[in-house]
């Protein structure tokens, strides 16, 4: 297992917990089920160390509306590639409700999904491999494509504003 | 006609290679078959009964000559001189090799065309009318707003997992040959009340083994927010759709479940989100892709032609043949000619690959180099002067495509069923031959007149058989193929899903059935009454009573 964000291989520094069952000692980083989050919200505000929040499908990440500023992370499961919840879920924490934290994609996280991740607003990527393979594999697969038709916002240049550019690049050396 | 630019260029180009890689590491064994599949499926590469199988996309089946001709060269390269065209105006090649697929694709790449999407949970081609920018009937051209639903759709991050496939059609025209009312989103342009034009959203529409015909969830939208609201509706499909039953999963099952006034409650709240941003499309865009769209250098004709005519009362064959397969043009002296992939007897939608060729020449010699795909299976040169009608068909009969039968009985759309396809439970081709042989008369299916017969191979109904006039369906029965018959299937502007008879017949049966169903519907007929028609008005018993009598 490795991460991979910013081009680089980073260390796992939160530790996940589930729905029930003893949160660690209170200056760990903790990320918590979102339905575990909305029950424990006020306690899990309160401590120490770290918060974020794992979103599964058939989460509504709107329920994070009021709460985005105090996470750090959202984590957001792919429980299998072909289940694609997650790519509107990470559409909406960023260009909807700004979400400006780490969002990291987990589960069955494949090379060949993480361009539309990363589209989707994903900066980090869990993969179930060696550290070296995991960046390997995200280097690649960020770079494979360079065209990009639909406007989202992860800062790429459409094809459609490229155009738009030339065209009045052209009509300025007409005039 | 729409010509790649160099972004859309680098787009395919960098797609080519990129598959080319993946194919690299499943045959190296870096990726297994289960990694790889998803992969392929969006590259259009099925595995079949008997071997892969390539799906081309034809971008609302519209072609120009040289791409028509390169599919006939990759028919001779790569699979076994033919290739077949689709219900979703795609073309279909049965016995490529896996590693010869990449060079396939760079082959297509080189001509503006690609496999991407052709398969998978994703948003397929969008298909429209065969006749656009041609038809008398039409509003507006659709092609430059498919073109721009191209693009949009082509790679969307966010909807390349969807809960199951996605499938849009628009039609310019009120007579919709495009059967938008059967596809998961459906487009019909019209003019509200403000004298602009937009678009009727209608969701939900499907066939397989639950069919629905689409409901309308918004009356009219405008062109320059088309795009967002077509976003507004996949988002809420992806987080809402069904993703626990495969065969549940279509959008068609969550409008049906959640109703369509919640799905349009949804879809209206999420549009209002997204409907100023980056996805509405201005005016000088649109016309941009218009412009593209443009018509071709029509000459001022008169609409009569002399030659024409004489041609027609000299030569019967010449004089059926447009009497069923030439459609009247927006453009006086021009006509729309259709060219039936459905010989008496043949396969449906097959073509060779020097029929193919021999298609492009003449779009080249008499259509501006304007071919088009028919969702039933058919080709059509949309642009074709009156006076060079007897020329093109000449060469057309001479090849075997001069066959005088388009929306006859014999003109069938048929799936490839058992004969290639692994999930079909009965083979649909051989069906449709023996029915194609049997009403092969072509006075008598001039006289019987528009009856459309479909037939699907198993419950997918890729064959369209629900919206049939006389619908199929081939199934298995203890290891017999037996074959279901459904009635008043439409997939027009009039849009009906067609009814079960009764129990299912025989394939040694089968094709007497059809035929007891048109004698039937001859002898009941009113003037000018087309199957259909008749079925619409005396409903079910008579015609179960044929075939069923008192059993």
């Amino acid at each position: 297992m490795a991460i991979v964000k910013n081009d680089s291989v980073i260390e796992q520094e939160w530790i996940t917990v589930d729905a029930e069952g003893d949160l660690p000692s209170s200056d760990e980083n903790l990320i918590v089920p979102l339905a575990r989050f909305k029950e424990e919200r006020d306690s899990l505000l309160g401590r120490n160390g770290g918060l974020g929040v794992q979103l599964n499908p058939g989460d509504a990440p709107e329920d994070l509306a009021d709460d985005l500023d105090r996470l750090s992370i959202i984590t957001v499961n792919f429980p299998a590639y072909t289940d694609g919840r997650g790519y509107s879920y990470g559409r909406v924490l960023r260009e909807r409700m700004g979400f400006k934290g780490e969002l990291r994609a987990i589960g069955d996280v494949l090379r060949d999904q993480i361009l539309y991740m990363h589209r989707c607003g994903f900066d980090s990527y869990e993969l179930n491999v060696d550290g070296e393979t995991a960046l390997t594999k995200v280097r690649a697969a960020l770079k494979e494509m360079t065209v990009y038709y639909q406007p989202t916002g992860d800062g790429r240049v459409t094809a459609q504003s490229l155009r738009e550019r030339r065209r009045a690049a052209l009509d300025q050396k007409a005039s | 006609m729409y010509r790649y630019d160099d972004f859309d260029r680098q787009l395919v180009q960098e797609r080519t290679e990129q598959f080319r890689e993946q194919v690299k590491r499943r045959l190296a064994g870096d990726i297994t078959e289960e990694q790889f599949r998803p992969l392929r499926l969006m590259n259009g590469v099925y595995l079949q009964l008997h071997a892969y199988m390539l799906r081309v996309a034809i971008p609302y089946g519209t072609l120009r000559a040289d791409q028509l001709r390169q599919l006939g060269m990759i028919a001779r390269k790569y699979d076994k001189g033919y290739g077949h065209f689709t219900t979703r105006q795609n073309i279909q090649y049965n016995w490529p090799k896996l590693d010869e697929i990449p060079d396939a694709l760079l082959d297509l790449a080189n001509v503006e065309m690609h496999a991407i999407q052709t398969s998978g949970n994703c948003i397929r081609n969008t298909t429209t009318d065969q006749y656009a920018g041609a038809a008398a009937d039409e509003i507006e051209d659709p092609r430059p707003y498919c073109e721009l639903i191209r693009q949009w759709s082509t790679f969307h991050p966010e909807f390349t997992y969807l809960p199951r496939k996605f499938k849009i059609a628009v039609t310019g025209s009120p007579n919709d040959r495009a059967a938008v009312k059967v596809h998961d989103i459906g487009l019909r342009m019209h003019q509200n009340d403000a004298g602009e034009t937009g678009f009727e959203v209608i969701v939900g529409g499907g066939l397989g083994r639950t069919p629905f015909v689409g409901k309308t969830v918004r009356d009219f939208i405008g062109k320059n927010d088309l795009f967002s609201y077509l976003e507004a509706i996949l988002r809420v499909y992806n987080r809402f759709g069904r993703r626990d039953n495969k065969y549940k999963a279509r959008i068609k099952i969550l409008v049906h479940e959640l109703g369509v006034e919640e799905v349009r409650r949804l879809v209206e709240e999420e549009w209002e989100q997204i409907k100023d941003g980056s996805l509405r499309v201005g005016d000088e865009e649109i016309a941009h892709y218009i412009a593209q769209f443009a018509p071709p250098a029509f000459e001022d004709l008169s609409d009569d032609d002399a030659d024409f005519e004489r041609h027609k009362a000299e030569n019967r064959g010449f004089f059926n043949w447009v009497r069923s397969n030439v459609v009247a043009h927006k453009q006086p002296g021009y006509a729309i000619a259709n060219v039936s992939l459905k010989p008496i007897g043949g396969i449906p939608g097959d073509a060779t690959d020097t029929q193919m060729e021999l298609v492009a020449d003449l779009s080249e010699k008499y259509s501006f180099g304007d071919v088009r795909v028919t969702h039933e299976q058919n080709l059509v040169l949309p642009h074709v002067k009156k006076a060079d009608l007897f020329a093109l068909w000449t060469a057309l009969d001479a090849a075997g495509l001069g066959t005088a039968n388009l929306g006859y009985v014999t003109d069938i759309i048929s799936c490839p069923g058992l004969d290639y396809c692994a999930l079909a439970t009965a083979r649909s081709i051989p069906l449709s031959q023996r029915i194609s042989e049997r009403f092969g008369d072509l006075e008598r299916q001039h006289d019987i007149g528009e009856l459309k017969i479909k037939i699907s191979g198993c419950i997918n109904a890729c064959g369209h058989h629900h919206v049939g006039h006389i619908g199929i369906l081939g199934l298995d029965k203890r290891g017999k193929e037996f074959y279901q018959i459904t009635l008043g299937g439409d997939a027009s502007q009039d849009a009906s899903i067609g009814k079960i008879a009764g129990a299912g017949f025989s394939e040694a049966e089968v094709v007497d059935a059809i035929e007891s169903l048109v004698t039937k519907y001859i002898e009941i007929r009113e003037s000018g009454e087309r199957f259909i028609d008749t079925y619409r008005r005396v409903g079910m018993d008579p015609f179960k009573e044929v075939l069923y009598g008192d059993r």
